[in-house]
């Protein structure tokens, strides 16, 4: 047999060169269908479906990009500027959490399926990870569950983002100035005790709560961070109850903020403030805690008064079979809406539609929504558990504020 | 906090984890599985265990009476349908591990997406016994104790099954030599599938336990399957007093470092430990150095 | 005479690679990032991996450090610079590493280079929350998506190369006899702790060097992006279904998986776990030792058989050459 040296090579060249052909051929061959005469619109997304972010856009984004889509087809589809309207054809892939699953994902959707618009992926990280995408291909990107204080900078280099949540120090200068307005009313001490997660959202949030807070005469006793994973808090809640604060604070996430409810429960360790982080606005805890959620707070909060939103919530509760969490979902959602209002005054074009959205006023389930230089600046920034409600507090001045309830009764 | 109170603290979480380890370590200790499947095997206990405490209204320590036979039956039905085709394939040890870590994988994959079809990537919890029992001045959850508890009960049991009684001696023979335990009338394939379903059933216990307490989502097993697995391995494969200690032993590490180091740095401590017992001792701190 | 036929097909596919992003448009060059990628992972962890049976898990730990390179130094260094850096940094982490895990046998080695990959993850965290106060990163860089694959491409026909040298090399034939059994090795006088220390060193710069190229495609990092155990577990699962320890292994099993997992992605978004799952199940079932060994298998069965029509053709090429 003359098949010897160096002979496995051959077969296997044979075999990669197919096997590479094969994989490409369907990428060439494939070309953009006609897009003059349309019998729908293409919207695509990816999101985590599965893997580590898959609890948060179970939460906040996939739910309403369901109940949206569902709505819109109720309504007979998109409505374009003519009055006619064309229905919703979906493209939806699973980023399986990967940052470069999501990437490929975005490309695949703008250069290969060709949609018509992107909604964005779930989690700060990876709207940063495919913003340069939206921006070269040309989409809007309505970032929305993404809290970042660069949002300014964003805007500047991506001119067609457009960031929802607000930043770090909103939320904390936010929570700062109500701390410290307390603190006049003498209803608390001026220390607080902060923790945070080492992650993203956490590190944000304590890198500015500590200014904000100094800025507004309050005393940081205690500041310590947690790896993500940690579900035994009993060292750091017995630190926070010895150090004499009147205030705790967590910027934690959902398993973490849970964990900590419990543990605090288990310690009777009754601080006058206690704001939480992440999941403390999740309809479940609510309903889990009962008479002992009255006077936590966290991020977010609606006014209860609204009705355009408590008829969303219902409709939310009756489509995906769970009320939307009370801080992020209820723009996810008015952020398609506004989508959906840009493309019924401009059309498909998405030039127009970018500019309408940065520029235009809409109806949405928040009331009249407005975006500032590509950001909605109108947010609830602190939420208080109020009968059963989570209301916003602050800004006070905001119509439908409610106002805050302090100190928080022991648990029971 | 004093040091004794941040010692019954650490003893508390470190029950949980021996719990989680205990089933690893027959699993792949006697049945040489090495299941990567089996922190979802956990997490499928943690919903049956809310499915019946949430639908049903039964109490989630009854629930340990339907859910543990359950995982039992489960782990048995896979190892005899799917497993031990890998065993009797197998042409030495390391060939079984890789087979066991590729298949198990594959099975991590499936139950997973079950449960996400199931419950979706929901945080799920619901709270029991979320009481405070105070021990020497340490206020502790009712419901950690239970999995302390739990696992001391467990631990000492099968430990003493294990040595004490025939059939213990049998599944240890398998254990240390699977091809001579053969040649003296035992019936291998059936020892190492009830060692698993064991393992299995145990698994499914911690579920249960730990969902009175913790929050979980469909796709958060492989983070019991890394807890469970350096215990394991820190304890010694195959030895259920090494997990036993070994959990307990981590649990007070996490608990000290982060009352007297930092909290940030629990998880970096509890890996470098258990690479420096790897490399100081790989057969685990419990583990005799020939088998 | 192979060998050159070899070295000129090579050639001939790398160059149709380099130039496919030219006409492939965004998604296609994604695709193929992604795609070449994995394969230089899966082909420099099947480098060390494949001869010494050693499983390391240790994948995302290089590439996380890689990529974290990237992002802290890109401002402040020119990008090749970056690049020599990062290398650096994988192979004093390899070396450190290398010497103190590498008598560990077995399981025990796989645990442990898992354990590994979290380790460095949390000291990353810590550091960046303790010290720069920072977590997340921005990464903003001037080039295009063909560029970081034209790097990828260069660096995973260089992976090929040094794996066909080492193959052909005294280290190779040292290495076999590693594999084949360790004992046998030390008796010839082989410095098995050398050899692989040396293996592991230059497999993990490798993977580094994905990491660092790879980064910049994600514009944001942070710990949970880079240190994403799925990259570990998944380049393991594509060199062994190629079969490790053949030069093209990881290519054959890289491939297609990564294809089958773009495909069920798109069409199985809410099942794609469960059909994965149960296709890896069946992959273990059917071909335990890698495709390229099933396959072999198949054509020396076929060529067994005298030649019929279609096969003809397969089978006298072979053994003509």
């Amino acid at each position: 047999m003359t098949y010897s040296k160096g002979g496995r090579c051959l077969p296997s060249f044979t075999a990669l060169a197919t096997i590479l052909g094969l994989a490409l051929a369907p990428l060439v061959a494939a070309t953009p269908a006609g897009a003059q005469d349309r019998t729908s619109v293409k919207i695509g997304y990816a999101v985590s479906k599965t893997g580590a972010n898959a609890g948060g856009a179970a939460i906040t984004t996939i739910p309403n990009y369901r109940l949206w889509l569902h709505d819109v087809e109720k309504n007979g589809g998109l409505e374009l500027p003519d009055g006619s309207k064309l229905p919703i054809e979906l493209v939806e892939y699973d980023d399986r959490s990967s940052a470069e699953e999501v990437v490929r994902a975005v490309e695949r959707l703008a250069g290969q399926d060709q949609v018509d618009f992107i909604l964005p992926p779930w989690g700060t990280g990876f709207n940063l990870a495919v913003a340069p995408l939206f921006d070269r291909y040309g989409y809007p990107q309505l970032a929305v569950s993404s809290v970042t204080d660069k949002a300014p900078q964003f805007v500047q280099r991506w001119p067609r983002s457009f960031w929802f949540l607000g930043g770090g120090s909103d939320y904390t200068g936010a929570l700062a100035s109500l701390l410290s307005a307390q603190v006049e009313a003498g209803t608390i001490n001026n220390k607080v005790a902060m923790v945070s997660v080492a992650d993203g959202f956490g590190i944000d949030l304590v890198s500015a709560a500590r200014p904000a807070m100094a800025e507004a005469g309050m005393d940081v006793v205690l500041d310590r961070t947690y790896p993500v994973g940690t579900n035994d808090f009993t060292t750091l809640l017995n630190e926070a109850a010895a150090s004499g604060a009147d205030t705790f604070v967590s910027f934690s996430y959902p398993p973490d903020t849970f964990a900590l409810t419990e543990q605090a429960q288990v310690a009777d360790y009754n601080p006058k403030v206690l704001y939480l982080g992440v999941g403390a606005g999740f309809p479940p805890y609510g309903r889990k805690l009962g008479d002992k959620a009255e006077g936590i707070m966290t991020l977010g909060g609606i006014d209860a008064k609204n009705a355009q939103n408590m008829a969303y919530r219902e409709r939310h509760k009756e489509v995906t079979g769970e009320y939307p969490d009370l801080w992020g979902s209820v723009i996810t959602y008015a952020s398609l809406q506004m989508l959906q209002e840009a493309i019924r005054r401009v059309g498909l074009d998405r030039e127009a539609v970018s500019a309408e959205l940065s520029g235009g006023t809409f109806q949405t389930v928040l009331g009249e929504t407005k975006l500032q230089d590509n950001r909605l600046r109108d947010l609830w920034l602190v939420g208080q558990w109020q009968d059963g409600q989570l209301v916003g507090v602050a800004p006070a001045d905001r119509p439908g504020a409610s106002e805050v309830i302090l100190p928080r009764q022991p648990w029971k | 906090m004093t040091l004794t109170t941040a010692l019954i603290a650490g003893l508390v979480l470190g029950g949980t984890y021996a719990l989680v380890a205990m089933g690893l370590t027959l699993q792949y200790g006697i049945a040489r599985i090495m299941n990567l499947a089996y922190g979802d095997t956990i997490i499928t206990a943690a919903f049956a265990a809310f499915i019946l405490q949430g639908g049903l209204a039964v109490n989630p320590l009854l629930g340990l009476a339907l859910v543990v036979p359950g995982g039992f039956l489960l782990s048995y039905l896979i190892y005899r349908l799917i497993l031990s085709h890998l065993v009797a394939r197998a042409s030495d040890r390391g060939a079984l591990e890789v087979d066991s870590i590729l298949t198990t994988f594959g099975l991590l994959f499936v139950i997973q997406g079950v449960l996400l079809v199931l419950f979706g990537g929901n945080y799920t919890s619901y709270s029991f016994l979320n009481v405070a029992v105070d021990i020497m001045g340490a206020k502790v959850a009712a419901n950690r104790l239970l999995a302390l508890a739990l696992a001391l009960s467990i631990g000492l049991t099968l430990y003493l099954l294990l040595t004490r009684t025939r059939w213990g001696t049998a599944l240890r023979a398998v254990a240390v030599a699977p091809q001579s335990a053969a040649l003296v009338g035992i019936d291998v394939n059936r020892a190492a599938a009830f060692a698993f379903a064991l393992g299995g059933g145990l698994a499914a216990a911690g579920g249960v336990v730990i969902s009175m307490y913790q929050t979980f989502t469909a796709t958060a097993g492989v983070v019991f399957t890394m807890k469970a697995l350096i215990v394991v391995i820190m304890g010694g494969v195959g030895n259920l007093l090494g997990a036993l200690c070994a959990g307990l032993l981590l649990g007070v590490v996490e608990t000290l470092v982060s009352t007297y180091v930092d909290p940030g740095l629990t998880l970096a401590a509890t890996y470098a430990i258990f690479l420096v017992v790897l490399l100081w001792r790989p057969q685990g701190l419990f583990g005799r150095v020939a088998r | 005479m192979r060998t050159v036929i070899g070295f000129a097909l090579a050639g001939v596919v790398l160059a149709g690679l380099a130039v496919a992003p030219l006409y492939l448009g965004p998604y296609g060059t994604g695709l193929l990032i992604g795609m070449t990628g994995y394969v230089t992972l899966a082909s420099a962890w099947a480098m060390f991996s494949g001869p010494t049976r050693f499983v390391s898990l240790a994948t995302v730990a290089f590439f996380g450090i890689g990529a974290y390179t990237m992002a802290v130094l890109y401002e402040s260094l020119p990008y090749p610079l970056v690049l020599a850096v990062a290398a650096l940094v994988g192979l004093v982490v390899a070396l450190v590493v290398g010497l103190s895990t590498l008598r560990l046998a077995g399981v025990y080695f796989v645990i442990f280079t898992f354990g590994l990959a979290e380790l460095v993850r949390q000291l990353v965290t810590w550091y960046e929350v303790n010290v720069t106060g920072t977590l997340g990163r921005y990464l903003f860089v001037s080039f295009g998506s063909e560029v970081i694959y034209w790097q990828l491409l260069g660096l995973c026909a260089a992976t090929f190369l040094i794996a066909w040298v080492i193959g052909r090399s005294r280290i190779g034939l040292a290495l076999k006899v590693i594999g084949d059994d360790e004992v046998v090795a030390v008796h010839c006088g082989i410095s098995t702790a050398r050899v692989k220390l040396a293996l592991f060193a230059v497999s993990s710069v490798i993977i580094t060097l994905v990491g660092a190229i790879q980064a910049p495609r994600w514009t944001y990092i942070e710990p949970l992006i880079v240190f994403n155990p799925t990259v570990s577990f998944l380049t393991l699962i594509m060199a062994l279904l190629g079969g490790a320890g053949r030069l093209w292994g990881p290519l054959v099993g890289a491939v297609p998986l990564f294809l089958l997992f773009e495909w069920l992605s798109a069409n199985f978004p809410d099942h794609y776990s469960i059909i994965l799952g149960l296709l890896f199940m069946a992959i273990v079932f059917v071909l335990p030792k890698g495709v390229l060994e099933f396959a072999e298998t198949g054509l020396r069965r076929l060529r067994r058989r005298p030649p019929q029509d279609g096969s003809a053709t397969v089978a006298g090429k072979e053994v003509e050459g």
